[in-house]
């Protein structure tokens, strides 16, 4: 357990820098609470149950979310870290299945726009399935520009949708 | 706004509710309306006398730019009923020449008056006009017209263009059409009017689909839509409970071709305009992108991405085995075929970032026609085949032509974000979609090839993806 804290500790860290370095979006997830992480507690008759986005959202604790630079797809040192942590709560509960759902910013034109969420979406997926989890239990979806979660338009919004949403398959 | 909406939809559903109540829709039906009505050929008529007129084509554009053109209301034998017009049919020839004013006008090319500052001729005045009401007020140019109920309910409708100074008719056409499709027939005189006065092709009879948006900027409804080239006819296809996206008219009219999440998924379908069905594209489990059809309409080109990588692919309208036309690593996508069908223009990020490519039919012979600094996407061939017309990527977004070599670069518009061009049938006028900053509002515009000439398409509810058709049959 201790092992697992200082690691879990350690590659919030590690994101929280690489992520500065590329301008985060404004709304990141507060830095964890390292224990949150290292012992899910799904039996807790109050809190998320097993199976449910929230579980697995607080299991991660707030990482089923990674984000890209302007027309890039790949993994840096941030979204790898999340992704780790993705897929130690996947490796620690196999039944589960999940879908990664890729966005961009709006200022693409549309079409190109469903590609480049496609492309970001199995970014994510590859790097999961290299840590270990079995491809079939990750399917992909892209809604290009069409989910914006931040609605202005500046470069803090866009850096907002430009995003991997990994969401449990219920 | 919202009167108007809620108009359309009431009518859709009084004029459709039967048919709907009748079916039990598959799955992908799910998000369809009630089928929209066909529409009923339009038939010429042949007109009494030809005398051969006069060879009047001006290629100078600054000639005829500011031409005065007087469009009085089309005269009726007899005043009676009609299902076009509540007014009759004397009503319905005030309205048949706003249309014809109204294609002009907007077209920016002439300096039209319409009926409703003008003297109302007689109807034995249309073949013999009343030549001192209209040079003294300078009109250069006399469109009359006449508008006759026909014993079966179908009305006809003629159209004269007179040069007022020479005294003389240039050009006249006369159309038998059902009374809902009433508007056609003025459109066909003001396809006439243009034609023999510009020396371009037709292009006001053809219809637009496009995207109507409504909803908060994060929850977005997208309904599939079609409407006239004028904004008249709207009616929805979707009910909006899936986002629908990039709609393309077949050449005959028929079939819609766009993207749907019914599904779940982003998906192809071809939509039957006659029994109000659809059916997927292609079956597979891959998300496919940018539906287009071939200008002969036997095939469908579309994209889709496997593993992330997406590629372009040929499958026949009618189904079967689909062909992959590219496999370049990265993002190849969309594609608009020349108009003779031996081309295709499509984007690719092949080179790192969204560019122009041109390839044959057949996917051979790939290569890159846009170096002219920032990037090029949702190439469209013109229907003339000359140009290409593109969005241009330089830190704005806008909608440019070029060459089919790539040279000759001309940016039209200069919103924040101008996007996806289409054609006008004549390939005069570009139709593309504008979003506003931050607000997120998009609508839909057309610009003439100058440039100088753009405005805005007034449409129901916000407008995006639209697609403009050819003329119709």
């Amino acid at each position: 357990m201790d092992r697992r804290i200082v690691i879990a500790t350690l590659m919030a860290g590690t994101a929280l820098l690489a992520a500065c370095k590329k301008e985060p979006p404004a709304s990141l997830p507060p830095e964890p609470e390292p224990n949150v992480t290292a012992t899910p507690t799904p039996t807790a008759p109050t809190g998320p149950v097993l199976g449910t986005q929230a579980h697995f959202e607080e299991a991660v604790n707030g990482k089923n979310v990674i984000y890209f630079d302007t027309d890039r797809y790949n993994i840096d040192s941030a979204s790898a870290a999340a992704l780790q942590t993705q897929a130690q709560y996947l490796m620690r509960y196999p039944n589960i299945n999940v879908r990664v759902e890729g966005n961009t910013d709006e200022r693409g034109t549309r079409e190109y726009n469903l590609a480049l969420g496609e492309r970001r979406a199995n970014a994510a997926k590859n790097y999961l399935v290299s840590l270990g989890v079995a491809a079939n239990r990750i399917t992909t979806i892209s809604y290009g520009k069409e989910r914006p979660v931040a609605l202005g338009s500046n470069e803090s919004a866009w850096a907002q949708n430009r995003r991997d949403v990994t969401v449990v398959v219920e | 706004m919202k009167p108007i909406l809620l108009l359309f939809t009431a009518t859709l559903a009084l004029a459709t509710a039967p048919l709907a109540a009748q079916e039990t829709p598959k799955p992908s039906d799910r998000d369809l309306s009630s089928p929209a009505p066909e529409g009923g050929a339009v038939e010429t008529v042949e007109t009494a006398r030809d005398d051969g007129g006069l060879s009047f084509t001006v290629t100078d554009e600054s000639e005829w730019q500011d031409l005065g053109i007087a469009i009085p209301g089309f005269a009726t034998d007899r005043d009676v009923p009609t299902q076009a017009s509540s007014g009759g049919t004397a009503a319905l020839g005030k309205s048949l020449a706003q249309v014809v004013y109204n294609d002009l006008k907007f077209n920016g090319l002439f300096k039209p008056v319409g009926p409703n500052s003008l003297p109302q001729p007689s109807y034995p005045e249309i073949t013999a006009p009343s030549w001192p009401t209209w040079s003294n007020r300078s009109a250069e140019m006399l469109v009359e017209g006449y508008v006759r109920a026909r014993g079966d309910g179908k009305l006809i409708v003629g159209c004269y263009l007179y040069d007022v100074q020479l005294q003389k008719e240039l050009t006249r056409g006369g159309w038998v059409v059902p009374p809902a499709d009433w508007r056609r027939a003025a459109h066909k005189c003001s396809d006439l009017v243009y034609s023999r006065l510009s020396g371009e092709s037709p292009f006001f009879d053809s219809r637009i689909a496009y995207i109507a948006e409504t909803g908060p900027k994060d929850h977005r409804v997208k309904r599939l839509a079609i409407m006239d080239s004028d904004g008249a006819n709207h009616r929805f296809i979707t009910n909006g409970r899936a986002t629908a996206l990039t709609p393309r008219y077949s050449p005959d009219y028929r079939q819609l071709l766009y993207l749907s999440y019914v599904d779940g998924n982003p998906r192809l379908y071809v939509y039957d305009i006659g029994t109000g069905r659809q059916h997927l594209v292609t079956q597979s489990s891959n998300p496919t992108f940018a539906p287009r059809w071939s200008p002969d309409g036997k095939w469908i080109l579309y994209s889709m991405a496997i593993g992330g990588n997406t590629d372009i692919y040929r499958v026949s309208a009618q189904g079967g085995p689909s062909v992959r036309l590219t496999n370049a690593p990265g993002i190849d996508i969309g594609g608009s075929y020349s108009p003779d069908g031996t081309k295709i223009v499509f984007e690719s990020d092949r080179s790192g970032n969204q560019q122009c490519y041109v390839m044959n039919a057949d996917g051979s012979n790939q290569r890159r026609i846009s170096f002219s600094g920032g990037r090029c996407a949702t190439p469209e061939w013109s229907p003339r085949g000359d140009l290409i017309a593109f969005t241009r990527i330089a830190g704005n977004f806008n909608v440019a032509v070029m060459n089919t070599q790539g040279g000759g670069v001309r940016t039209l518009t200069s919103g924040w974000q101008d996007e996806a061009p289409t054609w006008s049938p004549n390939g005069r006028v570009i139709q593309f979609f504008r979003t506003e900053r931050n607000s997120g509002r998009s609508s839909l515009w057309q610009v003439d090839l100058t440039g100088r000439n753009e405005r805005r398409l007034p449409t129901p509810v916000d407008a995006s993806d639209p697609a403009w058709g050819p003329i119709l049959p």
